[in-house]
């Protein structure tokens, strides 16, 4: 089985949100950046298929140079070996952008599972798995949150619906799946697997090697701005003895729950 | 503006995020002198005449009974091919997350998700949270456009309402491939616990940093006679069980109390337990999207709150 794994990276939840002068993007200055959380996961769930059937794991990343280290991270892990699309005019694709590129890069290696995250953290577009399946002409599940493997022509995935519920799908290969977080529990790299993993191979593509004249693209940030408070909110502020003491009059007098 | 409601039928009945979406659609046809047609695959609920569109477009197909993507995007791309609608616009449920994209590449048309609002002053656009709901974005695109809105962002007891004529229209499916199979629904073995009915909830998120530190808050919520809850990661990382997760994939809870500790308040969460009478936030980033919905808003770090107000309660006991 050969399964690719698209990884993105994203600003981790701790970083400055800054929006820049040009109000459409965000200021780079004081970010960290990190794997996008459902990416881990599903890079977890396509090396657990690997090492119960057999075949290879890629991973696939577009980004800006700082992204190498996402590949990086995941043949640390187990990956065996990474692709690099890297170029500055593909930083504000849209998700049809993108996916137009992963077609294009993906298409003759012939995968027969496409893993990607539910969606990222910072634009949570939920669209990239799916568009690449139409694209590609693959079977697609969403909200993945088990995999059972029935034989080299199928799987059988538990997808996530509202409130609890559940519905097991059968797809035939090849498939894109896009995953959910607590479908298990992503590993961190070995000490011997980051040793490893300076010996695997990463091939770097910028838009000279695409054959596409023109990225499409089918929406654009038109203007980025803090939302306005729609809430009233009482906030309580002072020393933690003076707010815990506030808190504790709401409880008793406002709320009255004590 | 020519709009297409698609209207999610769900045993029968509609989706409480379609009949908000609906709504807004009446709006957006108010605003720019135009008409909405309603879509749905093959029932149509009594309650869905009672609004006030042009038209109730219903579509037949024996594959359309059930839920399944490759027939839905089919069944779809027909209609907006005979129809030339100038948006389709939809509800951002679990279901439409799993088709709509597709059907968008297919048709090479934008789809813009999880919006909140919509604008028509200038030029239409729409409104979407970016970065973890700390920013808003207004996103420019041509028409037509497939657009989805999120729980919300409209009211659907603000629709108007009117009767409204059906027009049937039969497909034969019979070519989509069968590539994608879906089985039975269930629901999970429902847990001990009911958070449905909890008068006080103490909720941890992953600000409480690790599985040793859940007993400081579990103090807490015992203090207050409280149940806990929590966000879905505490859940993902095997901290409290599924069970005690609020939010759409977890339970949707309406205490009269709602205590959010290191909670960011991400859209999924909010929809769980943003019917509370009370929330109080406790976060220590001052822009967290919690403090959208909190009545009363604590900026400070929750290891130095949570032990002393809990010691605080108890005294007062
Ligand atoms: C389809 C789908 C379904 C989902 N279903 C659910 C669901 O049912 N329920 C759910 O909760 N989520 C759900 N999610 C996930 C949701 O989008 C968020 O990722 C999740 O709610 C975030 O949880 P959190 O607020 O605990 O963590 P984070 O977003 O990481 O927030 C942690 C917060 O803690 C604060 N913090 C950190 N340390 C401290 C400290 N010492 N003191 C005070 N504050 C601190 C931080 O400032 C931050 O705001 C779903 C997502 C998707 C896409
Ligand atoms: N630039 C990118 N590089 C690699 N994978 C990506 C990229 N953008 C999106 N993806 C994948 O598509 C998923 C959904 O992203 P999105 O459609 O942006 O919400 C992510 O979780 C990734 O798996």
């Amino acid at each position: 089985m050969k399964s690719c794994v698209l990884i993105k990276q994203v600003p981790d939840g701790d970083s400055p949100v800054v929006i820049a002068d040009d109000q459409v993007s965000l200021k780079s200055a004081g970010i960290s950046w990190t794997t996008n959380e459902t990416d881990s996961y599903a890079l977890e769930e396509a090396l657990l298929l690997k090492e119960a059937h057999g075949g290879e794991v890629v991973v696939c990343t577009i980004g800006k140079d700082s992204a190498l280290q996402v590949v990086k991270d995941a043949l640390a892990k187990g990956a065996d070996r990474g692709i690099f699309i890297t170029d500055p005019q593909f930083d504000h694709l849209d998700s049809y952008g993108k996916a137009a590129i992963f077609a294009q890069v993906l298409k003759a290696e012939n995968f027969d599972l496409i893993f990607s995250g539910l969606q990222s953290d910072n634009s949570s577009n939920a669209q990239t798995g799916l568009i690449l399946a139409e694209f590609l002409g693959t079977a697609h599940a969403t909200m993945v949150i088990g995999t059972e493997w029935v034989d080299d022509s199928k799987i059988k995935v538990n997808r996530e619906l509202e409130a609890g519920w559940f519905r097991w799908t059968e797809l035939d290969f090849p498939a894109s799946l896009t995953i959910q977080s607590g479908i298990n529990k992503p590993r961190y790299a070995s000490l011997r697997g980051i040793m490893l993993m300076k010996k695997k191979p990463i091939t770097t593509i910028t838009s000279g090697d695409l054959k596409m004249d023109e990225i499409p693209t089918l929406s654009r940030i038109k203007k980025l701005y803090i939302p306005r408070k729609t809430k009233e909110t009482v906030f309580i502020s002072g020393s933690p003895e003076e707010i815990v003491t506030q808190l504790t009059d709401k409880l008793e007098n406002e709320i009255k729950v004590l | 503006m020519k709009i297409l409601a698609f209207i999610q039928i769900d045993d029968g009945t509609i989706n409480k995020m379609s009949v908000e979406t609906l709504a807004g659609a009446q709006k957006l046809a108010a605003a720019t002198d135009g008409s909405v047609t309603a879509v749905t695959f093959g029932a149509v609920p009594d309650e869905l005449k009672t609004f006030k569109m042009n038209e109730i477009l219903n579509i037949q197909a024996a594959e359309l009974e059930d839920y399944s993507p490759l027939y839905f995007i089919e069944a779809l791309s027909r209609v907006i091919a005979s129809e030339s609608p100038d948006t389709v616009v939809f509800g951002h449920t679990y279901q439409v997350r799993d088709w709509v994209p597709r059907l968008s590449a297919r048709l090479k048309l934008p789809f813009l998700v999880d919006c909140i609002g919509f604008k028509t002053d200038d030029a239409f656009t729409v409104t979407r949270q970016v970065s973890q709901g700390k920013i808003n974005a207004d996103m420019a695109f041509e028409i037509p456009a497939l657009i989805s809105f999120q729980s919300g962002a409209f009211r659907a007891d603000e629709i108007e309402h009117g009767t409204t004529a059906v027009r049937t229209l039969t497909f034969d499916l019979a070519a989509v491939p069968k590539t994608i199979r879906p089985g039975e629904k269930y629901q999970q073995s429902g847990g001990s616990v009911d958070l449905s009915h909890a008068k006080v909830i103490v909720s941890v998120g992953r600000g409480i940093g690790k599985a040793e530190n859940i007993p400081m808050v579990t103090e807490l919520a015992d203090a207050l006679s409280a149940e806990l809850g929590c966000s879905r990661p505490v859940v993902d990382y095997g901290w409290l069980p599924h069970e005690r997760q609020v939010g759409s994939s977890g339970q949707t809870v309406t205490p009269k109390l709602y205590m959010a500790l290191g909670i960011s308040g991400a859209i999924q969460h909010q929809v769980g337990m943003k019917g509370a009478d009370t929330i109080i936030a406790i976060n220590k980033d001052e822009n967290a999207p919690i403090f959208e919905i909190a009545d009363i808003g604590v900026v400070a770090d929750l290891f130095e709150i949570v032990p002393r107000l809990t010691e605080s309660i108890k005294e007062k006991k």
